[in-house]
């Protein structure tokens, strides 16, 4: 694979300058703006890096991400209601979540297994059915800790839980370096960075390989008796896992624990952001994800004030999706082209 | 052979037919007061559901591309309005419109799924989403900046995008004045239901002409086909044509006979409950008739009103009950799409 910039790269970079130039002419907070760009980067990059197992496996893009993202409100739900604070407060979510995360992504492995070439739009219905059956158990589920139930009236938990007497910014607040007016949250980097390292990491060890290899060329692998199917199943899970502790990072960032419908505006967003980054779709790489994230995320930050100073503040939403879908859109029509060749 | 397929077929309607008994008992309403809501229903959602009888003939699968039909039909509706036309005139300009511009942009979106051969499913619904924020960019930021407003009553205060309601009733009355039919409180425009009626008849009819053999032979084997000399890609430019256009028409008759437009939300997710009416009527991904649409529409429609009142009335929540219905409407499609890819792989 040639890892050389590509011109959707140049063209989304460009864009990103322009508006950090426009942004300068309105006369915003530029260091605060690149200060934000690290902290929106990180809150969504886990997820993003979520999508990397199943491409890599040649399963295509996880759009079926609301499944491991419950699994991660799922550990965050019991983290509150343990009333677990601070860091390991936090570690502990991430850890409750890997059991349900795990779980979940068996099932969703086994039904993504059964319809292979077309995963992508089973995958999106997946996702969609299962919001529904989680809203059910949001309602009726048995946690007694009054800060995630509704205040009066209504049953259930609430739909944005705060996290601020619990982990909320934990890592934004940890070992922040100030350089001039910029801000880097360094510890929400490393704590990126690790796990960028683990997902590396496991590429390289003899499992990884294979994960590789049945997505290069699943026909001659089966022929070489791996089993496809299990090889399939480990990435999706794996997929599900990071999903689940991508959540938990973005409600701490954010502060809020976000429950019923709210998973399923991340899926084309995290997609779309690898895309943005280079990945074709056929092999991720962890700097797809990286690059993808940033650039993805800071023109989203960048577009809602500059949309408020011209008086239109839904533009930098609709203009975000628009690229979103658009990115997606393109992907396609490039992979149908390139399996022509 | 023969009647395996159709005990298959009846898995998914029965099991509608038994919920949709259960969610009765369990609301407590009359009789008469769900069939008025079914039949209003059913007038509003029926078109749309025809409209996705062709791609699926022809092997495209579920065309969520419907909903840009849709949003071509609302868009007519508030530009008709911009130029101040009202009445019967207004309501035909409005058709004729939004029936050319469908034609248009169904003639594009048949060839961009040309492309995407296999994947056709999922790069329909992107397609949806990606026009749905164009849709929403051209009336929030578009109308009263690019687009000059000649209407004042249709935009904000600030001069700048279109209010969230629109009023229709100036066309709903054109209709109305025509003849309606009474179903309990429901009024319903004898012009629209025979507007329906054309429609199906013109689905049912056109699947037994030469086209629609062509249209099915293309479904069955694009290699086949295209060997007897068949220009698939044609055809399924064709099919997308007349889905798109059928999907305006849809969402015309929908509008008439509610009197207002929620400009941004009223489209959303109708392609999707569409897909899950038909297939409740027993369709596949594969496979579907006129017959699928208009039992599908019934069934889904039935279950849709009385979920939530069983909801309210046996659990004391509502919301238990339109989780159960959204679930049930897109379970349908992830189960639809799990079944037949799974029947295919094994005939492989």
């Amino acid at each position: 694979m040639d890892s050389k910039i590509k011109l959707p790269q140049i063209i989304i970079t460009a864009f990103m300058a322009g508006l950090f130039v426009l942004a300068a002419l309105l006369g915003m907070d530029i260091p605060e703006l690149i200060s934000g760009s690290f902290t929106k980067f990180v809150m969504n990059g886990v997820l993003v890096l979520a999508m990397i197992p199943m491409i890599n496996a040649g399963v295509g893009m996880n759009f079926g991400l609301p499944v491991g993202i419950v699994a991660g409100l799922l550990g965050m739900c019991m983290a509150i209601q343990l009333r677990m604070t601070g860091i390991a407060g936090f570690l502990g979510a991430v850890a409750l979540s890997v059991v349900p995360a795990v779980i979940l992504g068996l099932i969703y492995a086994k039904i993504l297994n059964m319809v292979k070439g077309k995963e992508d739009i089973a995958a999106i219905f997946i996702g969609y059915s299962f919001i529904p059956i989680m809203n059910f158990v949001w309602t009726v589920a048995p946690f007694t800790n009054r800060e995630m139930l509704y205040p009066v009236g209504a049953e259930g938990l609430r739909p944005k839980i705060s996290l601020e007497n619990y982990f909320g910014s934990v890592l934004n607040e940890l070992f922040v370096l100030k350089l001039g007016k910029i801000s880097v949250p360094l510890g929400l980097l490393l704590a990126y960075a690790a796990v960028c390292l683990l997902v590396y990491g496991f590429f390289k060890t003899k499992s990884g390989s294979v994960m590789l290899a049945v997505g290069e060329n699943e026909k001659f692998c089966q022929l070489s008796g791996i089993r496809i199917d299990r090889v399939r199943t480990t990435a999706i899970v794996l997929s599900t896992v990071i999903g689940a502790a991508g959540i938990c990072v973005y409600a701490q960032t954010y502060g809020f624990v976000e429950l019923y419908n709210a998973p399923l505006s991340h899926s084309f967003p995290a997609v779309s952001a690898i895309l943005i980054g280079g990945c074709i779709g056929r092999q991720a790489k962890i700097s797809h994800a990286v690059l993808g994230t940033y650039l993805y995320q800071t023109i989203y930050l960048l577009s809602a004030p500059i949309a408020n100073a011209i008086l239109i503040p839904q533009m930098s939403e609709i203009v975000r999706m628009i690229i979103t879908n658009g990115i997606i859109l393109y992907a396609f029509l490039k992979q149908e082209r390139r399996r022509r060749q | 052979m023969m009647k395996k397929v159709r005990k298959d077929e009846l898995i998914v309607p029965v099991t509608f037919i038994v919920f949709s008994i259960l969610c009765f008992f369990l609301s407590g309403i009359s009789f008469m007061f769900l069939a008025e809501q079914v039949a209003l229903r059913f007038i509003r959602n029926i078109i749309l559901v025809l409209a996705l009888i062709f791609p699926i003939m022809a092997g495209m699968g579920l065309n969520f591309a419907v909903v840009i039909g849709t949003m071509i039909t609302q868009a007519s509706f508030i530009i008709v309005l911009n130029f101040n036309l009202t009445g019967g005139r207004g309501a035909a300009l409005v058709l004729a419109v939004s029936l050319v511009a469908a034609a248009g942009v169904g003639c594009v979106i048949g060839r961009l799924l040309n492309k995407v051969r296999g994947r056709e499913m999922v790069t329909s619904i992107v397609v949806g989403f990606l026009a749905n924020y164009i849709y929403q960019l051209i009336f929030v930021a578009g109308f009263g900046t690019v687009i000059h407003v000649f209407n004042k009553k249709l935009v904000l205060s600030t001069g700048i995008g279109v209010k969230n309601m629109v009023d229709l009733k100036t066309f709903k009355e054109v209709f109305d004045n025509l003849g309606v039919f009474r179903i309990g409180e429901a009024k319903i425009s004898m012009l629209l239901l025979a507007m329906i009626i054309v429609c199906g008849f013109f689905v049912f009819y056109l699947m037994r002409t030469p086209l629609g053999q062509k249209i099915r032979a293309v479904g069955m084997s694009e290699g086949k086909s295209a060997n007897i000399g068949i220009d698939t890609d044609r055809i399924r430019v064709i099919v997308i044509v007349l889905s798109t256009v059928l999907a305006a028409l849809g969402q015309f008759v929908y509008l008439q006979n509610i009197g207002s437009l929620n400009v941004y939300t009223e489209h959303l997710d109708t392609e999707k409950f569409a897909c899950a009416a038909l297939l409740a009527g027993g369709a596949s991904i594969r496979k579907a008739g006129v017959k699928n649409a208009f039992i599908g529409v019934v069934l889904l429609h039935t279950l849709f009103v009385l979920s939530p009142l069983a909801g309210r009335n046996a659990f004391a929540n509502a919301s238990l009950g339109e989780y159960f219905r959204s679930f049930v409407a897109y379970g349908i499609i992830a189960f639809a799409l799990v079944v037949n890819l799974r029947l295919e792989r094994k005939g492989e």
